[in-house]
């Protein structure tokens, strides 16, 4: 079948889509989005997270058909719909969202893996609920596994990007 | 596998007439995880996505009409005074993002009995409002559920809605887990009292082959409540009251030892959830009570 | 034929000096912030196949025929083979023995073995595929624990042993035997005060990385084949690759792809032969993905044990003497067991002083499934008990847990049960005063205006308390890892440094096929080539095969040795550099022959911090570049009979205090908090060190409260292979973690460092199980704990 939806602000159409296909899937590999990542198939790590119509979802639990004529954002265009949100000026110089740098400058990052689909979810809950609690973050983000750090520094990160968002920096 | 795209309810309803197999897809927790696992592959899908009103609710008189694909995130931030024991419940569901996404309707056509509504609606009081090209049934929640994974609905129906009973008294849901978070239930409880008709009604997920009501234990409780005057006095409820009443929980089970837990920890675990759920939503009942005698 | 998404250079510009000491920000981090970093399974190439492996249902079983007509005669199914058509007669593979098919011959040993595999044009139709291949099993008995594996009539799991291990030991289903005796244990125990045994169970915990198995096999012109790949170590890979494919190894070309977490769980090869066969026999590129389902089947878990101890003290609180047995379960493949039994039994005793051991370890062969590397292998099953024995001895004498652990803490200078001396640092008493002087967190943290926040009590958002039943636990714990590979092992890495002007300025390319699968050694790279090199911007080279081996990115080496051969490989081109400045300005100023020369910022400076040249004119358009190898100081093995020898290079040490709550009634346990002090000698990037810890740690936590891969005795198969029922820790259950840090140099390493990516996985588990004991008053001999096992429901 053929799937037509807009993806970070794009209009995409994936043709030959077998039915059982997920939306990660077409993501992945029919339209050459990789960042958001495959580690579970059944919700249960969050690396997978995009928004649909705004909303997190794991996208390994969407039906590509599900997905037509909606609009997803993953993690590839986070950058842009967080300089939009900001009403088009890019927060940081280095052109990413807030909560990306901060993920850098946390030391939140290690292999890798869980990082799209935690960036997405903490972006979002940040647009939510800009001075989180710890028990809030923690709370947001219990549905992002991540194996490599403990949480600690990613914890750090959430909290340096709400501290810069409340500061205007 | 054919993808079926019904734009409205009655499209739906006339193409799970024509495909009495096309497996109704909405959040798509329990659907897709069993394609990406190759443990299903139905002949059709039916997204329910575009059926713009099962992501509805209305409030009435007596009832919330519960639109089947309401996510359980809404139902957290809308319907808490309306449904506070569903509301407790949907928060523990599997993580935000599938609380974004899963609905009632989906634990209800699953019927796995440790859907984290089931407790919740048994406890409420809830008919199911299932739809076919045929007519409209009302199913006791009770009813509804007939055997592991089961329910009653026929074929060519769907389920529109269910209808659940208001508050008209404190709710309680509590589940155990073996992760403070996205997990599934190794057993779980919803207690909710009703003091207008002065009756309390259980539901136990999770350790009996169906979602189920632990009838003696509410007709004990009953009982002793009314016998107790305790609904006039808000006293405490008796240490032997409550325990009692746990055990008669506890014996409603009809667990199995699985991976997530062995039958003996689940009967106990109902017991002790039962006991803390009763003085918990006891104890607002008496608050609630105090208050209204000041004004 | 270039794959789409092929790892590209990785470019570290500091704004500061960024060598190292400095916590530096990782070079590939902005890749991975954006989604654009590619992990193996991100790999795409034009007119790709998809791979499937059909794997036994059963777990010990004669396969009596394989039928493959019908996949192969599915539409876009392009190949379909089993062992018979492997191209050579090289068809096992094994880091240590090689008694792994590569596709199941004639019997499967374990549930999840693979027996075909499937090359179509969609992953669904390559499911299809598999689904349709019939393979008809003859069951058998099942070997799964040390009772039915030694019986005198057991079932043998290999029948013919060649591995030199088989000379040694007592029956053929014990992979490998290590004893260790020194002193006179028995003597010993007659002058103890009082004698504590103990008897342990260990889980089987799974490393659970986030990314699947995964890669792409690309064919080559050449008959070669190129394939991209998430490991931890490409030459072991290659080495064992290339003979079962029938190419030499500069056929088979290796390129790390983007590595989603490893923990151990990437040492052996999963997907690596099976893409390659298929791709060499389609003509085609060839990608396999596993999902997770598969993954618990994809590789080896950590050895579950047995442990039965034995620890005797005088009245004064000193150990008298240890004796102790581990049983580890390898299941049915080799492995890395042999190596798992070196570390538990050598680290036995546990970071103590004791002058009278008896220890036996030792490895079965059972239809369970393989297990073999995971993060602090051998030593974390053995920290797990001793540590439950120190605590009882402890409260036998009546001492404080602490105090007790430091009146026979190890010293520099303490001979380990091998009598090899710990000849570097060993601050156990200092980590354990530093971990219990430690803040401790408020009680009843729950509480706040609006009533119980469960987010912050057992049993979390499930609403199971308000506070009911909780009772707090404090425990202690403390264990000791050695660090790089052990026991005689030729444990090198290599290097190459080149350096060169580019765009007006000096730039160095460090090219290593160190695995990068998280743990920041890119980092670390660029950071000893800025100190060494006085450069500031520092490109990192994608790890491939095209340069010397790294070894394994495990047993916590990396930075060690391959580090080690950065900073060698650096000090040659320095050298060369400072020749080549001699040669060109040495006439100009006289201090180029007389001063202690140094590259800084881009210069070359005297030790007095006189400027004599830029690297820019210095180098006038000439690349300057070594590669090298690097080892450190030679291992030993250990005497076969007495355990005895300098086996271990170095040696880590981590403690914890673990503060936890637990639902007394219901079971359940919330971790309030776990603080860790580790020694690491120098922390060459500190937000990396402190970021290792962390996760160390909480994968200590994972196997205390909840981790573990269950498998049923009766049939020997997997019970809760997926994130459902295989549950690791989420935010919610992981708690604060702070960590202090301490560096006392080991003078025989680089910089001073000291590897530290195990050590606090070792001693997170028993401060937690100490908590809980302490919270209960349970003893609590197994791990992990099970809500049963705190409500005796089991």
């Amino acid at each position: 079948m053929r799937v037509n939806f807009t993806v970070n602000g794009r209009p995409q159409e994936a043709d030959d889509v077998w039915e059982g296909e997920s939306l990660l899937y077409v993501l992945r590999e029919r339209l050459g989005l990789p960042g958001s990542k495959n580690a579970c198939e059944q919700g249960e790590c969050g690396s997978c997270t995009v928004r649909l119509d705004g909303v997190p979802v794991c996208s390994c639990l969407v039906a590509a058909g599900q997905a037509e004529g909606r609009e997803v954002v993953t993690v590839e265009g986070l950058a842009e719909y967080a300089r939009e949100r900001a009403g088009g000026t890019p927060a940081q110089d280095s052109g990413l969202a807030p909560i990306q740098q901060a993920f850098l400058d946390a030391g939140a990052v290690q292999c890798g893996f869980c990082t799209p689909g935690l960036l997405v979810a903490a972006d979002e809950m940040l647009e939510r609920n800009p001075t989180p609690s710890d028990a809030d973050i923690r709370e947001a983000l219990s549905g992002n596994l991540c194996r490599c750090t403990g949480y600690e520094k990613i914890m750090d990160a959430v909290r340096l990007a709400a501290a810069r968002q409340s500061e205007g920096v | 596998m054919d993808f079926l795209r019904p734009a409205s309810w009655e499209e739906a309803l006339a193409a799970k007439a024509e495909h009495p197999t096309a497996v109704p897809i909405a959040g798509g927790t329990d659907v897709m995880v069993e394609i990406n696992f190759d443990h299903r592959r139905p002949e059709y899908l039916m997204d329910l996505n575009r059926v713009g009103e099962l992501a509805e609710w209305e409030v009435g008189e007596e009832t919330v009409r519960l639109g089947a694909s309401v996510p359980y995130t809404r139902i957290m931030d809308h319907l808490r005074a309306e449904l506070p024991g569903l509301a407790l419940a949907a928060h523990t569901v599997a993580s935000p993002q599938i609380r974004n996404r899963g609905g009632v309707g989906g634990n209800l056509g699953t019927a796995s009995p440790a859907g984290d509504a089931h407790p919740a609606l048994l406890a409420a009081g809830a008919e199911v409002e299932v739809v076919s090209v045929r007519g409209t049934r009302m199913i006791p929640v009770d009813a509804f559920y007939t055997g592991v994974k089961r329910n009653a609905l026929a074929p060519d129906e769907l389920i529109r809605a269910v209808h659940i009973r208001k508050a008209d008294g404190p709710q309680q849901f509590a589940k155990v887990g073996t992760r403070n978070a996205m997990v599934i239930a190794v057993c779980a409880f919803g207690l909710a009292l009703h003091p207008e008709t002065r009756t309390v009604r259980t539901g136990i997920g999770s350790a009996a082959p169906t979602p189920v009501r632990a009838t003696a234990a509410e007709e004990f409780l009953n009982a002793a409540l009314e016998e107790g005057g305790f609904w006039d006095s808000g006293k405490v409820v008796t240490p032997s009251v409550a325990k009692r009443f746990a055990q008669l929980c506890s014996a409603a089970c009809n667990p199995i030892d699985d991976v997530r837990g062995t039958a003996s920890y689940r009967r106990h675990a109902i017991g002790v959830l039962a006991r803390r759920t009763l003085t918990w939503t006891w104890e607002s009942y008496r608050t609630a009570e105090r208050k209204g005698g000041v004004a | 034929m270039a794959a789409n998404g092929a790892p590209t250079k990785l470019t570290q510009g500091a704004p500061a000096k960024g060598g190292i000491g400095e916590s530096t920000l990782r070079p590939d981090g902005t890749l991975k912030v954006t989604g654009e970093f590619a992990y193996s399974s991100d790999m795409w190439h034009e007119d790709m196949l998809w791979g499937q492996i059909l794997r036994s249902t059963v777990a010990h079983a004669e396969i009596v025929s394989i039928d493959t007509a019908e996949a192969l005669a599915l539409p876009g199914v392009y190949a379909v083979m089993t062992y018979d058509d492997l191209p050579t007669d090289v068809r096992h593979y094994g880091l240590e023995i090689q008694d792994t098919p590569v596709l199941a011959h004639g019997k499967v040993r374990h549930h999840g073995e693979p027996v075909a595999i499937v090359a179509a044009d969609h992953p669904e139709t390559a499911r299809r595929a598999a689904a349709k291949i019939k393979v008809e099993y003859r069951e058998l008995p099942l070997v799964t624990d040390e009772a039915s594996a030694t019986a005198p009539d057991a079932v043998l799991v290999h029948e013919h042993r060649t591995d030199h291990h088989i000379h040694h030991v007592p029956h053929p289903n014990i992979v490998h035997r290590q004893p260790i005796v020194r002193g006179d244990a028995e003597a010993a125990a007659r002058r103890a005060d009082v004698i504590v045994r103990g008897e342990y169970t260990f889980g089987m915990q799974d490393q659970a990385f986030l990314g699947p198995e995964s890669g792409l096999a690309v064919p080559e012109e050449d008959g070669g084949v190129h394939l991209y790949i998430a490991t931890q170590w490409l030459h072991s890979d290659l080495r064992q690759m290339a003979p079962v494919l029938g190419l030499p190894e500069d056929k088979v070309r290796m390129t790390l792809s983007g590595v989603g977490g490893a923990f151990g769980g990437r040492e052996d090869l999963s997907m690596q032969i099976h893409a390659c066969l298929l791709a060499l026999r389609t003509g085609k590129p060839v990608k396999i993905v596993y999902n997770r389902f598969e993954s618990f089947f994809g590789h080896v878990h950590r050895h579950p044990a047995k442990l039965s101890y034995e620890h005797g003290a005088t009245r004064d609180g000193k150990l008298t003497h240890v004796k102790c047995r581990i049983v580890l379960d390898g299941g049915a493949y080799a492995s890395a067991s042999p190596a798992v039994v070196g570390n538990a039994s050598s680290l036995g005793v546990g970071p103590y002083a004791v002058d009278h051991v008896d220890i036996e370890a030792i490895a079965l062969y059972t239809n369970n499934p393989p297990c073999g590397a995971m993060r602090g292998f051998g030593a974390v099953q053995a920290c797990f008990a001793y540590e439950a024995q120190m605590d009882k001895v402890a409260r036998e004498l009546g001492l404080d847990p602490v105090e007790f652990r430091q009146r026979n803490a190890m010293e520099q200078g303490t001979l380990m049960p091998t009598g090899q001396p710990v000849d570097s640092p060993a601050p156990v008493a200092e980590l354990l005063r530093r971990v219990k002087a430690m803040p401790m967190p408020p009680e009843r943290q729950w509480e706040s205006s609006e009533g119980a926040d469960v987010r912050q009590l057992p049993g979390g958002l499930s609403n199971t308390t308000h506070g009911e039943g909780v009772v707090r636990g404090v425990g202690y714990a403390v264990g000791i890892k050695n660090v790089g590979f052990s026991e005689g092992f030729d444990d090198y890495s290599t290097a190459r440094v080149r350096l060169e002007v580019a765009g007006g300025e000096p730039v160095a390319t460090v090219h290593t096929a160190m695995a990068e699968v998280g743990q920041g050694g890119v980092t670390v790279h660029a950071q000893i080539a800025r100190t060494e090199l006085g450069v500031a911007q520092v490109t990192i080279h994608p790890a491939d095969t095209a340069v010397g081996s790294a070894g394994s990115t495990s047993a916590s080496r990396q930075t060690y040795v391959t580090g080690g051969a950065v900073k060698h490989a650096c000090e040659l081109v320095r050298e060369r550099v400072l020749e080549i400045g001699r040669r060109r300005f040495g006439s100009y100023h006289p201090a180029w022959a007389t001063a202690e020369l140094l590259l800084e910022g881009g210069k070359v400076v005297t030790d007095g911090g006189e400027v004599l040249a830029d690297l820019v004119d210095v180098l006038e358009g000439e690349a300057v570049e070594v590669e090298r190898e690097w080892r450190h100081r030679p291992t030993e093995p250990f005497d076969p009979r007495t355990g005895q020898g300098n086996g271990h290079v170095q040696y880590s040490f981590a403690a914890h205090r673990a503060v936890v709550e637990v639902d007394t009634e219901l079971g359940l346990v919330k971790v309030i908090e776990l603080a860790c002090a580790q020694d690491v000698g120098k922390a060459l990037n500190p937000l990396s060190v402190v970021g290792q810890i962390q996760g160390g740690t909480t994968q200590g936590l994972g196997i205390a409260v909840m981790e573990e891969i269950v498998v049923d005795p009766k049939t020997a198969k997997v019970r809760n292979p997926s994130f459902t029922d295989y549950l690791i820790p989420t935010i919610l259950d992981t708690p604060t973690i702070p960590v202090d840090v301490l560096e006392l140099a080991d003078d025989h390493a680089p910089y001073g460092l000291r590897g530290i990516g195990e050590a606090p996985t070792l001693s997170s588990t028993p401060a937690v199980l100490a908590a809980i004991r302490d919270a209960t008053g349970l003893p609590l001999d197994r791990t992990p704990v099970r809500p049963e096992h705190l409500t005796g429901t089991n």
